[in-house]
């Protein structure tokens, strides 16, 4: 293993982050906590700062020359993030806050449109809150159903549990592209086949993957898809929601204000087509913008080549991590994203955190967003989580690490 | 700094907790919850004539939320709900580098000391401490015998 030869030289990336550059007063960290958010390359905050700095204006707004230019910048971002999924045209694209944002608003605004008593929702039992709640909300409110789609014991979803979950009264299978948790890669297109063929929808959570892997939305046929920005190498607060046009179309506000109707009356309000319908209210358009530069970082690398690099990697810590004794890994192995959960003898995850953090290594101990998972693993878990700046030192770094953490709690080497 | 934070004393009651379990009733129950990290402390006490006769943890965490727990039930059985309440004081205090005086008659409590260095494991040692706190309130309204 030791002569590997990578196709990404991860130390030419991180040279284009502050971050991982020498501070007199900051110590370097090793950062492996990538699935809760990504550190910011300069193109990126470069991007940030000079709209803020030279660009400021709000957009579809004034008769002006600087607001002629943000919104030319905050479109041009959406034009971005279309061609980043692959959708079939910008109008496709809701900029929201982030992913939770985004699946929030399909809850309320589709959700409250379109939603009967003893329809069904399947959500898997790996997902985040951020895909679990919203959902729950609304089979409350709509005296719907909430189904659960369980996982194998090895952490993957089962195709075929799925054909018996379907049934006439589905409307919609929500699931991750990536588990935050089990770092599981879900079939995502079988998935929504399957889905459609029960005439139900399906929406794709792709926080975990966007940054990590090609994600294109004509070829996976959801009919909903969501990510963060700040997971993908891009500032926090923005995010962005795909869905079919047709969709779009049909669903109500999901919060109304300024920039999402063409006129207002005391008797009558006409709505603005989508996507500025569901984009009341001044946007976050320098965080748009950061968006945008943080996919040409990604794509400026080739998300095939991160996805190689990446998986080489895994690999690499799936091979290093069984030599430490008593941890124990969850989720599918060998195939599965850079998101390793594990727990150490009798040791908290919070304790191994603690221990890693003094070596100036940055991982995630706990629940990680998911409790009902975090309950079937059996509690809190420590989290791992690659990008593309890591490398092997890293790992290294970490197995040495989880070494001295079980010395700390006296286990013999 | 990390033998500081675990110290013998913290991994003994960690693996060795006193007073775990859960009391018959009457009782007065309180849970506590870290949401962040996942740490869960339920305290059950049994309070007459203002004192704490009994007092029991159950739950699951960190070795620091845990070992607190323990510590909590030795240190609080037999107190009033006054003394509880400075003593809950002194421990707060103490974790977060602010004691003053005469730490030493603390016992082993003087153990979480070490956590004052780790800021983000604060509220792990304060865990059980605040769940002291709010059983008290619940001591006050409704105490558990007649």
């Amino acid at each position: 293993m030791a002569t590997m030869t990578f196709s990404i030289d991860a130390g030419e990336i991180r040279g284009q982050f502050p971050f991982f550059q020498p501070h007199p007063e900051m110590r370097s960290v090793i950062y492996l906590d990538n699935a809760a958010t990504t550190q910011k390359p300069y193109a990126v905050i470069e991007a940030v700062s000079n709209f803020w700095a030279y660009h400021n204006a709000n957009v579809h707004r004034g008769g002006h020359g600087a607001g002629a230019k943000a919104s030319e910048l905050y479109e041009a971002a959406r034009e971005r993030v279309a061609k980043f999924l692959n959708a079939r045209e910008p109008a496709e694209i809701v900029f929201t806050r982030g992913t939770t944002e985004a699946i929030n608003l399909v809850a309320s605004s589709w959700g409250e449109a379109f939603i009967q008593p003893g329809d069904e929702i399947i959500v898997t039992e790996m997902e985040h809150h951020a895909n679990l709640l919203p959902w729950m909300r609304l089979a409350e409110k709509k005296n719907a159903k909430l189904v659960v789609w369980r996982i194998t014991e090895d952490g993957r979803l089962n195709l075929d549990d799925l054909r018996t979950l379907l049934t006439e009264r589905t409307r919609l299978v929500a699931v991750a592209h990536i588990s935050n948790v089990l770092g599981t890669i879900n079939p995502v297109a079988e998935i929504c086949r399957l889905a459609h063929a029960a005439g139900a929808l399906c929406l794709v959570d792709a926080a975990q993957s966007v940054a990590h892997m090609p994600v294109d939305v004509q070829a996976i046929d959801c009919d909903f898809l969501m990510f963060s920005g700040h997971k993908a190498y891009g500032p926090t607060g923005i995010g962005a929601l795909y869905a079919k046009r047709a969709l779009l179309e049909t669903m109500p506000p999901y919060q109304m204000g300024g920039g999402m109707v063409q006129t207002v009356s005391w008797e009558r309000v006409v709505l603005a087509p989508p996507p500025a319908k569901f984009e009341a209210g001044t946007p976050p358009i320098g965080e748009a913008i950061g968006l945008h530069a943080a996919l040409d970082f990604i794509d400026s690398i080739g998300r095939d080549a991160i996805e190689a690099y990446e998986h080489e990697l895994t690999q690499y810590a799936l091979e290093r991590l069984q030599e430490v004794p008593g941890l124990r890994l969850y989720g599918p192995v060998p195939d599965r994203a850079g998101i390793f959960a594990f727990t150490l003898e009798d040791i908290h995850p919070h304790d191994i955190a603690t221990v890693l953090d003094t070596r100036d290594i940055a991982i995630r101990s706990g629940l990680h967003c998911a409790h009902p998972l975090g309950e079937r693993l059996g509690g809190s878990t420590a989290r791992a989580s690659l990008a593309v700046y890591n490398d092997t030192a890293h790992i290294d770094a970490l197995i040495e690490g989880l070494h001295q953490v079980r010395k700390v709690f006296g286990y013999a080497g | 700094m990390l033998d500081e934070l675990y110290q013998d004393i913290i991994l003994d009651h960690y693996r060795h907790p006193r007073g775990r379990g859960e009391l018959e009733p009457p009782k007065i129950t309180q849970e506590g919850f870290n949401p962040s990290c996942g740490d869960e402390v339920i305290l059950d006490l049994r309070v007459q004539d203002g004192r704490i006769q009994e007092v029991r943890f159950h739950g699951r965490g960190c070795s620091i939320s845990q070992a607190s727990a323990s510590m909590l039930t030795e240190a609080v059985k037999g107190k009033t709900l006054a003394e509880a309440r400075a003593l809950i004081q002194q421990v707060l205090a103490l974790v977060k580098g602010e004691a003053e005086g005469d730490i030493v008659t603390l016992g082993d409590i003087v153990a979480l000391a070490g956590v004052r260095n780790f800021p983000v494991r604060v509220k792990c040692a304060t865990l059980a401490w605040h769940t002291l706190e709010e059983a008290l309130k619940q001591a006050e309204t409704a105490p558990t015998t007649v």
